[in-house]
């Protein structure tokens, strides 16, 4: 048994949302460089030069690079054999969004969804919790952004419509968001498990860094098949036309029921950030 | 070359942008979002008088971040403009000139764009702490108890702007996309 401190998780998660909201990650850099050299319209390669000149001030700068700091999503991995002390760890997560936001001046967006009333301080976290084996804990910081939260949707497909059916899904998704999502986006896609399962995997799948292909090389051949068919709709960046609409498309998979295919498509801006650390 | 416009903006200035012109906007501009509108409707619906004025103004969909210590706002990029779909042909009528936003408008608003002789702006989605730097000053003007989304007038220099809607029917959102897409 190890003991770990809650004080350390608040700490270690107010200083990953204070550097997940001001910089993207070298590996989404490196995505907007090569969709800037490769896009062909000019409405499309202006705002990747914007895009890319603004993540480059906010980082200089230590501000945000959007004004939509996003809901705090915490990814949290507990090793079985961690014992939390000091207090209540999910409190303790949210006195570290709490202060990261206060902290980096980002901005409060979360309310009550009935009364619109806000919580002024961007909590609660909407945490994902795993137990899993050892004594370490690794926490990921994925503010999310609603301009493309908005545009994720669920579809409960039946098995007969099977792999091209899931394909269809996703790219109708993205031709529906057009440029609403601010493109170029990233796409994750979960495909299996029950309604709630496939939505948490979509989003799981834009941990990985951006463009990496899945290890199964199944999934890897849709990943590049569905690039293609979505760069092939010609929304391009911001709407606006052009080549590049997706940076990438991530998908995970797990066991589905023998009636279902559900298919979860997350939609990813292109501020696709995230930043992770172990205790 | 860009084609440089000031806010409040004329009609006759309005009328003269096309669709898939860079616009370099320098003046004063209000931001107003989801809650903000909905407020302005209320009023309109009580007959009660707006606490800005609309006629030649320009809108801007935005909620900065808090600023920076010294500066006058903080990241101040533009959401999505659809969500505001329903409040804009109210506001259009009224006199509202133009607004700035990111993402395709609905038809309804094309209409009203065209009918009363507006213009619909994109900005880069996404681009907030560039775009904080064409605001040179930032104050709360009305609903301050709405925080992010209070309204605010912001005097903008050179904000980098695309003409995305205009009133002879152009939309670079359908315009743009059709240009590039695939043969299916």
């Amino acid at each position: 048994m190890r003991e770990i401190d809650v004080a350390l998780v608040e700490e270690a998660i107010r200083s990953l949302f204070l550097r997940a909201c001001r910089e993207v990650g070298p590996d989404v850099l490196a995505c907007l460089r090569r969709a800037h050299e490769r896009e062909e319209s000019p409405f499309g390669r202006e705002a990747l030069r914007q895009i890319l000149e603004n993540d480059r001030i906010a980082a200089e700068r230590g501000m945000p690079l959007c004004q939509d700091t996003g809901m705090a999503v915490v990814f949290l991995d507990v090793g079985q054999d961690v014992h939390f002390t000091g207090g209540d760890v999910g409190e303790a997560i949210d006195r570290g969004v709490y202060r990261a936001y206060r902290d980096g001046c980002f901005r409060a967006s979360v309310l009550d969804p009935i009364t619109r009333e806000n919580t002024r301080d961007n909590t609660p976290a909407v945490v994902h919790t795993r137990i899993v084996p050892g004594d370490r804990v690794t926490l990921t910081a994925a503010p999310k952004g609603f301009g493309s939260e908005n545009m994720s949707r669920l579809f409960m497909l039946t098995p007969s419509q099977g792999v091209q059916g899931v394909m269809e899904a996703v790219v109708e998704t993205v031709r529906l968001a057009g440029g609403n999502p601010c493109p170029p986006v990233v796409v994750g896609v979960g495909v299996g498990g029950t309604a709630e399962r496939a939505m948490e995997l979509a989003k799981r799948s834009l941990l990985r860094d951006c463009g990496e292909p899945s290890q199964d090389e199944a999934l890897a051949r849709m990943e590049r098949e569905l690039l293609r068919r979505i760069n092939a709709l010609g929304i391009g960046p911001q709407g606006l036309g052009g080549r590049v609409t997706a940076l990438a498309v991530h998908i995970l998979k797990e066991p589905t029921h023998i009636a279902g295919l559900p298919v979860a498509v997350n939609m990813q801006c292109h501020a696709a950030r995230h930043a992770s650390a172990v205790l | 070359m860009p084609t440089h416009v000031s806010a409040p903006l004329s009609r006759e200035q309005a009328l003269a942008l096309r669709a898939g012109e860079t616009v370099l906007l320098s003046g004063t501009i209000f931001t107003a979002r989801d809650a903000a509108h909905k407020r302005l409707c209320a009023l309109l619906d009580a007959g009660e008088p707006l606490p800005i004025p609309l006629d030649g103004q320009v809108v801007y969909y935005a909620g900065p971040c808090p600023a920076l210590p010294g500066d006058p706002i903080g990241a101040c990029g533009p959401t999505t403009s659809s969500r505001m779909d329903a409040y804009a042909p109210r506001l259009l009528e009224r006199g509202l000139r133009g607004m700035i936003g990111k993402g395709p408008r609905g038809e309804a608003v094309r209409e009203a764009i065209a009918r009363f002789g507006g213009v619909y702006f994109a900005a880069t989605g996404g681009a907030g702490a560039l775009i904080a730097g064409c605001v040179k000053e930032a104050r709360v003007v009305a609903f301050p108890e709405l925080g992010a989304e209070a309204i605010r007038a912001l005097r903008v220099e050179k904000l980098p702007l695309i003409v995305a809607v205009d009133a002879a029917g152009g939309d670079l959102y359908a315009a743009g996309p059709a240009a590039y897409a695939a043969a299916p």
